[in-house]
């Protein structure tokens, strides 16, 4: 059953898509069947992957970044509670500020090229990251941490055996969000910061009115992040439900 | 007369004033000891400070004023070795099979491989819980988990046993078979049990002795004999002493409860 | 010393780290102008006024997209609510909602709605309608069982159990909808104004990067996250309150 609703949400999509083209016309749009075909031919053309594998280079270290520096945050302001009552006002606000107006900043600070993009990226990514990584260190059940000081174990050791995995299920939806917009973030700054990747052949596909193209890429990225998302879901739910039961 | 496990002189536990909230005094001051090899039952009014009586013992928080010694040695702060805790809510740990739960504790420690097997399959049988080794404490009923949790606790081979209302959650029936169970496992681990309850029913049935403590801030009204031999438990339920017990339990807390319920001082 | 003093101090320190810096030369001009002179030419902006039009116009565009993103979700989620093969097949999407980079469709919307205020407002309102749809659904479902049927026993309407008993319920979980609504509006309008708009603040500050003007291009950033960061905080500690009448 679920697989036929996703068919028909699909289809629903597609049908909204090609009744916009027919009222926006070609100079707009292109259609489902046309955009599918092109991106075919760019994918099987040999100009296209290099920019791929720097977008997916770039990433893949935003993403890195965003993990580790994510889960140390959210990790230390969890386990000191007066870091935390200092820290998070600024963790929220930084989170919901537009980040789009630093990139004059990190320009500036980067130069054009790899590290810009990978520091755009990271930034986006961090902070939903720590955010949740906080919150499971204080959703821990005390039951555990009590358990487990019965069975005398050093504070290393609890923070490996006991409150890493306690944290894992909610940590992951943390990451599962870092993901997204660790790859807007990326795309954002290959947009503005390089010659290089996806986002400087949409930002010139914009310039030159390239609509095929713009469509093209748009579809490409909508696809992979919507796949990975659906990955990331699955596991997320996985893990929930091995921990459902005492939550 | 039977040798002193653990004792408690003038335990007193004040927690201090914060933003939230005022400075109570929650608990003593307590003068309490433990035989060793008894069945000690604790019950009281709520928020008579019963659980904080039992972290205290625990080693699990500290003693605002007063002293807890075990086995001739102090215990402040840090959790004595010998001690194992069964908690009122479920601690097994969700990301761990039954099995891998039960050895929790000992593959912490460098007792060797072979041992460990062993202990954990004993326990398995012990607590029923054979078939369900590899299942995941999801997939268990809360009467399940706390065996789950109990088992941790005995393959440590504790020489005091603390429980804290391990039976809370479960229906009464379900209660008078576990605490036939928790008897049998008390005989034959020989360890000194200290059970804190709010039901009269299982003091009176299960204890050597029974510790009544008042409203807050809890201390000891009195400490009833039950004067039990083997026979006791759901055996005894339809005794006239058992009557006796619970009707001077009933006397003792039905003014302590009036309190704990209106919250006079 | 409070968390609050903390982190004053924490910025301050930080203020005066970069004022000595670009001072004392460790940061190039043409990185970075010091703080003082930002500030100063924040106030000269503020003062003179040329920049008021593209000020008033950005927060408009946020304001317009925030308040459509939460009337229309709120109404959606209610609805989706109540249909209950409709709320499973949307499901996915709304999972998969967040990890589309919206900003890609903002040259359509050019395309489509021509180059005016428009396409900004929609990013925005896209942004933010997901975001008040999943809530409200949220909140929706947590009205508790017994709630209800003390409603029925009542012998309230729908209409009357959805105003009385329902939404009253629901609305601090509402409210984290809304929260995330007034972010991701910010966002939205600001972010999309860079890329590709002719006016507006996200554009001025992309002309002045472009144009070198640090002096311009600064104090329009500081501008921006200061109110972003005010108006954002004050519905979190907002939620907050709501929230915390809820927990034990």
């Amino acid at each position: 059953m679920r697989s036929l609703r996703a068919a028909i949400l699909i289809a629903c999509v597609f049908a909204a898509w090609q009744l916009l083209f027919w009222y926006a016309g070609s100079n707009a749009l292109t259609s489902p069947l046309d955009t599918m075909a092109y991106l075919g031919e760019l994918l099987s053309s040999p100009r296209f992957y290099p920019h791929l594998i720097e977008t997916a280079k770039a990433f893949a270290a935003a993403l890195a970044i965003a993990i580790s520096a994510g889960i140390l945050i959210g990790f230390t302001l969890g386990l000191y509670r007066f870091a935390a009552d200092v820290g998070e006002p600024v963790l929220v606000a930084l989170y919901s500020i537009p980040k789009l107006t630093l990139y004059p900043i990190v320009l500036l600070a980067f130069g054009i090229g790899m590290p810009a993009k990978i520091a755009f990226g990271a930034i986006h990514g961090i902070m939903p990251i720590a955010i949740f990584a906080l919150g499971a260190v204080r959703n821990l059940n005390p039951v555990y941490l009590k358990a487990a000081r019965v069975m005398r174990l050093s504070p290393s050791r609890i923070a490996a055996r006991v409150l890493l995995p306690a944290a894992i299920p909610e940590i992951f939806t943390g990451i599962r969000i870092g993901f997204s917009l660790t790859l807007i973030g990326t795309l954002l700054g290959e947009m503005f910061a390089s010659q290089r990747g996806l986002g400087y052949l949409l930002i010139q596909a914009i310039g030159l009115h390239n609509v095929r193209m713009i469509m093209a890429l748009t579809l490409l990225l909508v696809v992979i992040a919507v796949t990975a998302s659906a990955l990331l879901l699955a596991v997320d739910r996985r893990l929930r439900r091995n921990m459902l039961g005492t939550n | 007369m039977t040798p002193v496990h653990v004792a408690l002189r003038g335990v007193t536990r004040v927690f201090p004033a914060s933003a939230a909230q005022r400075e109570v005094k929650a608990l003593g001051p307590i003068d309490l000891d433990l035989r060793t090899a008894e069945f000690f039952v604790v019950v009281g009014p709520s928020g008579c400070g019963k659980s904080t009586l039992l972290e205290i013992i625990a080693g699990l928080s500290t003693a605002t004023a007063g002293t807890v010694t075990l086995e001739g040695k102090p215990v402040a702060g840090e959790v004595p070795e010998g001690i194992g805790v069964v908690f009122q809510e479920d601690a097994s740990f969700p990301w761990l099979n039954v099995t891998d739960n039960i050895a929790f504790g000992l593959r912490q420690t460098a007792l060797d491989k072979a041992e460990i097997g062993r202990r954990v399959e004993h326990a398995l049988r012990l607590m029923g819980l054979t078939e369900f080794a590899a299942a995941y404490p999801v997939q268990l009923s809360g009467g399940m988990r706390q065996r789950v949790c109990l088992a941790r606790t005995l393959v440590q081979k504790p020489r005091v046993i603390l429980l804290d209302e391990p039976f809370g959650a479960l229906d009464q029936q379900t209660r008078f078979l576990m605490g036939d169970e928790l008897l049998r496992l008390w005989r034959e681990s020989g360890a000194t049990v200290m059970l804190i309850t709010h039901s009269l029913d299982e003091a009176a049935m299960l204890a050597d002795r029974i510790g009544v403590m008042s409203a807050r801030p809890g201390r000891m009204l009195e400490i009833i004999e039950t004067g039990w031999g083997e026979e006791r438990g759901s055996r005894v339920v339809a005794t006239p002493r058992f009557g006796e017990i619970t009707a001077r339990l009933w006397e003792l807390l039905r003014d302590e409860s009036q309190r704990a319920m209106t919250g006079a001082p | 010393m409070t968390p609050g003093q903390v982190r004053l101090a924490l910025a301050a320190a930080l203020v005066l780290l970069l004022e000595g810096l670009s001072r004392f030369g460790f940061i190039d001009r043409f990185a970075m102008i010091p703080p003082s002179e930002i500030l100063w030419h924040l106030g000269k902006i503020l003062i003179v006024g040329e920049m008021w039009p593209a000020i008033v116009k950005t927060l408009t565009n946020v304001a317009v997209a925030c308040v459509a993103a939460i009337v229309v979700g709120v109404i959606l989620g209610t609805l989706i609510h109540a249909w209950r093969s409709l709320r499973e097949t949307l499901d996915p999407l709304f999972a998969a909602y967040y990890a589309i980079p919206v900003y890609a469709f903002y040259p359509l919307f050019i395309v489509i709605f021509g180059l005016g205020d428009f396409p900004q407002v929609l990013i925005g309102f896209m942004l933010g309608l997901v975001a008040v749809i999943v809530n409200t659904l949220n909140g929706l479902d947590r009205v508790p069982r017994v709630l209800l049927k003390t409603a029925r026993i009542q012998r309230l309407g729908p209409l009357a159990t959805a105003l009385k008993v329902t939404l009253p319920y629901a609305v601090p979980y509402i409210f984290t909808g809304i929260k995330l609504a007034v972010a991701y509006s910010f966002i939205g309008v600001i972010g999309a104004e860079l890329i590709m708009s002719r006016t507006g603040l996200g554009y001025e500050i992309g002309y002045a990067y472009n144009n070198f003007d640090n002096a311009v291009m600064y104090p329009l950033i500081v501008f921006v996250l200061t109110v972003a960061a005010t108006v954002n905080t004050m519905f979190f500690l907002w939620e907050k309150k709501m929230l915390a009448r809820r927990r034990k």
